[in-house]
């Protein structure tokens, strides 16, 4: 499988992103956001983390114009899976691709721990590997992660099993660490082929570093 | 021409940097505030002379751009100077 990492300027976890898909056997491009194509055959393109244009105006505001993004948004109308993580995340709902928008954390403290997500929906590529009402333990490190839709928007959303993880504690109860609407951590588009999370996989896929629950996720994009 | 935009989050959008400065206004005994909301401003200097295509370009600066309007309300304003 070919993934390619989009990089843009204030990018900081497509090393992370790219070690971790390489350590599942799968080649990495990293694609530096001033290119207008994706590279020949990608079959996933992944948005990381990070402080794209340092987060001016708004998280991820001015990434979703970058001329690479115009690639991303094509790919993505033609079925192509893409996953957008924290940073990669806010840079898919600015650019529309995935429903609501981000603001502020609740408490207006930046995030950095690690947090348990529990499994809503697994009748998808991404978390297919999981069980339902698995608890995941990986970390979270944003300050703009606090998820909004409105009502309607968050009604359509659970009728078609869009939302993926939503944060809990460690015994799988509620623990809304940011402020999001239904302690939403992750969503997906309603094709299912667009997938957002505010909570880093690709930092957790070694128990020497805490946890590998990541790893079981990203296996969801492989054939 | 100057055009300035104010952007606010939407009401029944929680502010949580206004609630905190709310919270801090009223440790120092400011209490009779009773609501604080934080928004931006962003002054434009625009090479154009017609109030009315200004008007028109910039609303789809906000639409495109300055605002996120699912989350947040502009205005578009022409100072007098």
């Amino acid at each position: 499988m070919l993934v390619a990492v989009a990089v843009f300027p204030g990018t900081n976890c497509e090393i992370d992103t790219k070690y971790a898909f390489e350590k599942l056997g799968q080649e990495v491009v990293l694609v530096f956001h001033k290119e207008e194509k994706l590279p020949l055959g990608t079959d996933l393109v992944v948005l990381p983390g990070g402080f794209s244009y340092g987060d001016y105006l708004r998280s991820a505001a001015i990434a979703k114009f970058s001329p690479i993004m115009k690639a991303v948004i094509e790919f993505a109308n033609q079925g192509g899976k893409v996953l957008g993580i924290c940073n990669g995340f806010q840079m898919l709902v600015e650019a529309r691709l995935l429903p609501g928008a981000m603001k502020r954390n609740e408490n207006v403290h930046f995030i950095s721990q690690f947090h348990h997500l529990k499994v809503i929906a697994n009748d998808n590529t991404f978390l297919q590997k999981c069980s339902m009402n698995e608890l995941l333990n990986v970390p979270i490190a944003h300050g703009e992660g606090s998820f909004y839709i409105d009502d309607a928007g968050l009604k359509e959303l659970y009728a078609n099993h869009q939302v993926l993880l939503t944060y809990t504690d460690d015994k799988g109860n509620i623990q809304n660490p940011n402020g999001s609407v239904d302690s939403i951590a992750g969503i997906c588009n309603k094709a299912k082929n667009v997938f957002g999370l505010m909570p880093h996989p690709e930092r957790a896929i070694e128990k020497i570093l805490g946890s590998d629950d990541g790893v079981k996720m990203l296996q969801g994009f492989l054939n | 021409m100057k055009v300035i935009v104010n952007i606010q989050l939407k009401n029944g959008v929680l502010d949580p940097q206004g609630k905190a400065v709310h919270h801090a206004l009223a440790s120092l005994k400011f209490n009779e505030v009773g609501d604080v909301r934080i928004g931006k401003q962003i002054i434009l200097d625009i090479a154009e002379s017609d109030k009315e295509s200004a008007q028109k370009r910039v609303q789809i600066m906000c639409e495109e751009l300055l605002a996120n309007t699912i989350i947040e309300n502009y205005t578009i304003e022409f100072p007098a100077c």
